[in-house]
């Protein structure tokens, strides 16, 4: 009997589409009461992987047991436990909002009885009981994701899976669904997480996976990896076009590292406002200057040489 | 063993949860609102049968059951009609909604993220549409009774024959509708349906074409559909009863099979 707390377990994990490895052999352990993230660029198999734990994808290579069980052979009892939110909507255009999660209810098997009572809850949770006689195409991308997150748990799963979850969604709307994953996550539901989005990872996760290529490149907390890959500041620095370049030499020896991306210099150092201040004493002069603290997105960029969203 | 456990173990593992019903339900529910839709189903097959039947049929007088002894043209194409409308409308349910969901609609992909494998929404598929054309079938079976075209208490087995008949076709059409490509690719369906309808013998007796046409046209699955109507409505019931239904039970088994496999194929990736 493998540890009742370890809900996925992936060890060598391998998925080919014809001659494309989309992933390449990654090791991933996720326990009971995580919030755990794949943060990685579009294209570095997050997506693969999780389709591969929702059991709606069989594996090339490797092992994986989820909940204990393998997915090759015990899906549909897997997927009876499972909350998915794909990438894309797929919500049932052809049914109202309530609608939807009750037929999506009756997939599990549960009574018309119970899918009246856990729809009517979800509504409330999604903040969509006003719509819920509405047909759902004219819902705004918010309103539908919410949905679709409620959607992923009428079955009360202990774990749910995440794919971009606020992919495409105004400021307002991605922090009105944080709060709910936040509520979720406090109630005791595992989370696992894909994004390319680097304050998202920082705001849900506890524990994640830098993955790019196909392949795991680093693992910790978030506050662990910057800790670990990134010094304390960024201080940002921004040149006239054709001037950028030049100004590199003056910094090098002020800052642990210096980052060159086609707007702007990244120099990552423990002391911001000093470098910036010494810098300015060798006459650099930029356009502007900013000092921040590291987020993922440096150490992404440590980790492959490029950034994050493009 | 009963037959679910028996369903189970041939399947391959993990495509069906046995709960096709939720997906028969999902489809009742979204048609709640087209009634007039499944309406329209029953009423074409009934203009063509006064069109053709009592209209034509006033010139052309008597034509034979299939064991000899005469009957009016409208006794002799409603069967006929009977069994086209039953491949027509499983054709265009497993054909063109289920290519919709498919391309468009990703209503499976949802489905599958359930415990409901490709199996479930095959089989829920395919009987949805069955419900369809079982009220299409009895609405006309109604029609024809009350016209006196109905001359035998056989005729009561004629609407657990137009489900086969639909099931046949449906799950077929849905092995079909895994294969196609873009909206185009309908004018092949098409192609089949149409001559298919014209020519199976749903209008005149197979006796009219050369030998060698004949035995072309007696391997068109809507040439047994309408024999095993005609025989159940004349009451001029054979043996041969038996291979018509063999014939239907062999295109359930082998398209619920093809479509089942590519549907997995298709969105298990």
């Amino acid at each position: 009997m493998s540890d009742d707390a370890v809900l996925v377990q992936a060890d060598g994990l391998v998925k080919r589409f014809g001659d494309f490895e989309a992933v390449r052999g990654i090791d991933v352990k996720v326990r009971r009461g995580e919030a755990f993230g794949f943060l990685g660029p579009n294209g570095a198999g997050k997506s693969s992987t999780m389709r591969m734990i929702a059991c709606t994808s069989p594996r090339t290579a490797g092992e994986l047991r989820v909940l204990g069980m393998d997915p090759d052979r015990q899906g549909p009892r897997i997927r009876a436990r499972l909350g998915v939110v794909p990438q894309q909507d797929n919500l049932d255009n052809e049914l109202t909002v309530r609608q939807n999660l009750q037929v999506y209810g009756r997939y599990f098997g549960l009574s018309r009885a119970q899918v009246r009572d856990r729809a009517t809850e979800l509504l409330r949770f999604a903040q969509l009981t006003d719509r819920a006689d509405d047909q759902v195409d004219p819902l705004s991308g918010g309103m539908k994701r919410r949905l679709t997150i409620a959607r992923s748990l009428v079955n009360e799963p202990e774990l749910l899976l995440l794919d971009e979850p606020t992919t495409g969604l105004d400021p307002q709307a991605r922090h009105l669904l944080w709060d709910r994953l936040f509520r979720l996550k406090q109630s005791g539901v595992t989370l696992i997480v894909t994004t390319h989005y680097m304050d998202e990872a920082e705001q849900l996760c506890d524990r994640l996976v830098v993955m790019d290529g196909g392949r795991i490149v680093a693992e910790g907390s978030p506050a662990g990896l910057i800790a670990e890959h990134s010094s304390r500041e960024v201080l940002e620095l921004r040149f006239p076009i054709d001037q950028q370049q030049a100004n590199v030499p003056l910094l090098h020896d002020l800052a642990e590292r210096v980052e060159v991306l086609p707007d702007r210099l990244l120099i990552y150092t423990d002391d911001g406002e000093s470098v910036l201040a010494q810098a300015s004493r060798r006459g650099v002069r930029p356009t502007s200057s900013l000092v921040r603290r590291s987020t993922l997105e440096d150490v992404f960029l440590r980790l492959t040489g490029r950034t994050l969203v493009d | 063993m009963t037959t679910h456990g028996l369903v189970l173990r041939i399947v391959p593992v993990g495509s069906y949860a046995g709960r096709a019903r939720a997906v028969v339900e999902r489809s009742a529910l979204v048609n709640r609102r087209n009634w007039l839709l499944v309406v329209s189903g029953v009423v074409e097959p009934l203009f063509y049968l006064f069109a053709l039947g009592i209209g034509f049929g006033g010139i052309i007088g008597n034509l034979t059951a299939p064991d000899g002894h005469p009957i009016s043209y409208a006794a002799y194409v409603a069967p006929g009609l009977l069994a086209a409308s039953a491949m027509n409308g499983a054709v265009h349910d497993s054909t063109f909604n289920v290519f919709m969901k498919l391309k468009y609609a990703r209503v499976y992909d949802a489905m599958l993220a359930t415990p409901l494998g490709p199996m479930d929404v095959a089989l829920g598929e395919i009987s949805w549409s069955l419900l369809r054309g079982g009220i299409y079938a009895a609405g006309f079976l109604a029609v024809m009774g009350a016209l006196g075209l109905i001359t035998s208490p056989w005729a009561l087995l004629a609407l657990p024959a137009a489900l086969l008949v639909a099931f046949g076709f449906a799950s077929v059409g849905m092995a079909a509708a895994t294969l196609l490509r873009s909206w185009q690719d309908f004018d092949l369906i098409l192609l089949v349906v149409m001559p298919m309808f014209l020519f199976s013998t749903t209008f005149f007796p197979i006796t009219v074409y050369p030998a060698a046409i004949r035995v072309a046209v007696e391997c068109l699955p809507l040439y047994h559909g309408i024999e095993l109507m005609r025989q159940l409505t004349s009451g001029a019931v054979g043996w041969s009863a038996l291979g018509h239904v063999a014939y239907f039970a062999a295109m359930v088994a082998v398209g619920g099979w093809f479509a089942t496999r590519r549907l997995g194929k298709l969105l298990l990736t």
